[in-house]
């Protein structure tokens, strides 16, 4: 083991020197782990970013959403129609508020991309039953939740296409992300 | 055990001093001066039997008492009736040392949660993404890969003081340090091959709402560890067993706990945790990803009580996300004049320095208070101080922006009652 160990540093420490932190064209240094086939990537591959990629295939509609929000539940947490239940509220109380961020942190507001929403409800929705919503029922229901907010109109259909094209009204309009580096104050010029 | 007389004595005596500093309530009996045991007859204290479960797996003693709460006080209750756990919070007060306890340690879910009864043997963990060979790990396969064993704390974004937190576990108790064991995630990067193309990864966990964060892969390639150890066995289950992912020095919520995948990225993936980062103000946003330089005094803290004037040792903790702790001050007079503390042990990175000052009181009223600066020489304020950077009056409608890292003050009455300076 010893000897093993030793031999595996005698490899990675160059590739360390030479590669920096990205960018490390290397072979593996234990060999440990296995490759995983591609269902099973996509089985877990479940974080949808921004350009949907891992969106899967289906569709659904606000109105089909309306019936699926009363059907599984939504409303009981989640109020009749977004507000009003124990849980974050869906719809915001002061939408015509010209400060989007006035009107509350509403993630089908909010969002800067619509994938967020499907993200979200596919991950960690309904409470206690969390993956038990078809594909299909989960664009429903992103699309009712845009269209009591006034982001798309009641007939809009939403796919693996269409879906990551929505317009956020938020668009841009927040603070970059801070550019985190090690060793270095969490922000530059404040002192504490 | 020791049988004789002076030993027992010395026993009790120790007994009842330490008895003050863990259960408030016996402190001022107890320290009166007024032993009630009979010089002539020392207690013969009754036996603890050893059984089968204590043989296998000890318990503390029944006088120790500390213990977790919700948090915050008035909120919402764990567990609830569902059995959900929330937010908990560690008993500070009666903390020693650098380590919480595992059993002590804070826990905080993203909302309400069960925790998942994973078996171990079944656990897989996954990189996949930007790298040039996906892998899966199994439990052992990573504890056969070299290890890092280091302290590192943990805190929660909404660690912050109130004016009705009444003692430092409601004050600062979303807060803890454990000594984590696991492998780098470098190590594991390396292993994979991490593509140019690759900027953010996403950590993903196995629970029911599957909670995942974007984070710099800079952070993934300087110190994250996925660790399966804590305080010298397996991660408990309200911290993520059988794997979590620490990310020394960032809030709480990116150490994902029953750590199932990691994504490589080209960019921020805007999951639920990223939308719940992001801000208006570029300043506000940069000072919710990694904590600041941050201590309180532990002892004395809110809700304890002094016996009379005299010597006490002050004892408090600091810990910042900025790196080491460099220097602690103490101050006993309210802000007027602050004074070197001396250092427990030796100051590690991201982890809980516990410090020490010693001070004689003079029985009168006063306000004491801790700050600290670290390795890259960020200081720990005061809200008056935050409150003028941001150009804000300081009254009590201000709220520190971003994490809350503001010096505690601890107001001392005559009567030596402690209670929190911001009430």
């Amino acid at each position: 083991m010893g000897s093993h160990r030793i031999l595996a540093f005698a490899f990675v420490l160059p590739v360390l020197l030479i590669g920096g932190a990205t960018a490390v064209a290397q072979g593996p240094a234990f060999g440990i782990g296995r490759a995983p086939t591609p269902e099973e990537i996509k089985a877990l591959d479940i974080a949808i970013g921004p350009t949907g990629e891992e969106l899967p295939p289906g569709k659904g509609t606000a109105k089909e959403g309306a019936q699926l929000y009363r059907t599984k539940g939504c409303a009981g947490c989640h109020g009749a129609e977004g507000i009003g239940g124990a849980a974050p509220i869906l719809k915001s109380k002061d939408p015509k508020n010209p400060d989007l961020w006035a009107r509350g942190r509403i993630l089908p507001l909010r969002a800067p991309f619509a994938t967020t929403v499907w993200d979200y409800i596919n991950r960690g929705m309904p409470l206690n039953r969390e993956g038990t919503l078809t594909a299909d029922e989960v664009y429903s229901l992103t699309a009712y939740l845009l269209f009591i907010n006034d982001v798309i109109p009641e007939d809009q259909a939403l796919d693996q296409q269409s879906l990551p094209k929505v317009k956020m009204p938020i668009g841009d309009n927040y603070a970059p992300l801070p550019d985190w580096k090690p060793r270095t104050k969490r922000l530059a010029g404040y002192p504490y | 055990m020791g049988s004789k007389p002076l030993n027992r004595r010395a026993l009790l005596k120790n007994g009842a001093a330490l008895a003050g500093g863990l259960t408030l309530g016996a402190a001022a009996p107890a320290s009166g001066g007024q032993q009630t045991a009979d010089h002539h007859a020392p207690p013969s204290w009754p036996m603890i039997k050893g059984d089968k479960d204590m043989i296998a797996y000890g318990d503390r003693s029944k006088y120790v008492t500390s213990v977790r709460i919700a948090h915050p006080v008035g909120g919402r209750p764990s567990p609830d009736q569902f059995g959900l756990t929330f937010h908990i919070a560690t008993p500070l007060q009666d903390s020693v040392g650098v380590i919480t306890p595992s059993s002590l340690h804070y826990v905080a879910t993203t909302r309400g949660a069960f925790m998942p009864d994973i078996d171990p043997k079944q656990h897989r963990f996954m990189i996949h993404g930007l790298v040039d060979r996906p892998l899966t790990f199994t439990m052992d396969d990573l504890k056969r890969l070299p290890s890092v064993t280091r302290l590192h704390f943990i805190e929660c974004a909404g660690n912050r003081s109130s004016r009705a937190a009444k003692n430092v576990q409601q004050t600062h108790g979303m807060v803890s340090c454990a000594e984590w064991t696991g492998v780098l995630l470098s190590t594991l990067l390396k292993e994979c091959g991490v593509k140019s193309s690759a900027k953010w990864f996403v950590a993903e966990g196995a629970e029911e709402v599957k909670g995942a964060s974007s984070m710099p892969i800079a952070k993934a390639m300087d110190d994250c560890i996925l660790a399966y150890g804590m305080n010298g066995e397996a991660v408990r289950p309200q911290n993520g067993f059988p794997l979590r992912l620490m990310v020394p020095g960032f809030e709480g919520i990116f150490h994902t706990k029953y750590l199932r995948r990691i994504k490589i990225v080209d960019r921020y993936y805007m999951n639920y945790n990223d939308f719940g980062h992001l801000d208006q103000d570029a300043k506000v946003a940069a000072l919710e990803y990694q904590i600041g330089p941050k201590s309180v005094i532990t002892f004395p803290s809110g809700e304890q009580q002094l016996p009379g004037k005299g010597f006490y040792e002050i004892s408090g903790l600091a810990w910042s996300g900025g790196g080491t702790i460099k220097l602690v001050e103490v101050s006993t007079d309210g802000g007027k004049k602050w004074n070197k503390a001396e250092f427990k042990g030796t100051p590690q990175r991201m982890a809980f320095t516990r410090f020490g000052y010693q001070w004689n009181w003079d029985g009168s009223e006063t306000e004491i208070l801790s700050r600290c600066t670290d390795e890259v020489g960020q200081v720990q304020p005061t809200r008056a101080q935050i409150a003028k950077y941001w150009n804000k009056p300081y009254d009590q409608t201000f709220s520190v922006p971003g994490l809350d890292n503001s010096v505690q003050p601890w107001h001392i009455a005559s009567d030596g009652k402690v209670t929190n300076g911001f009430a």
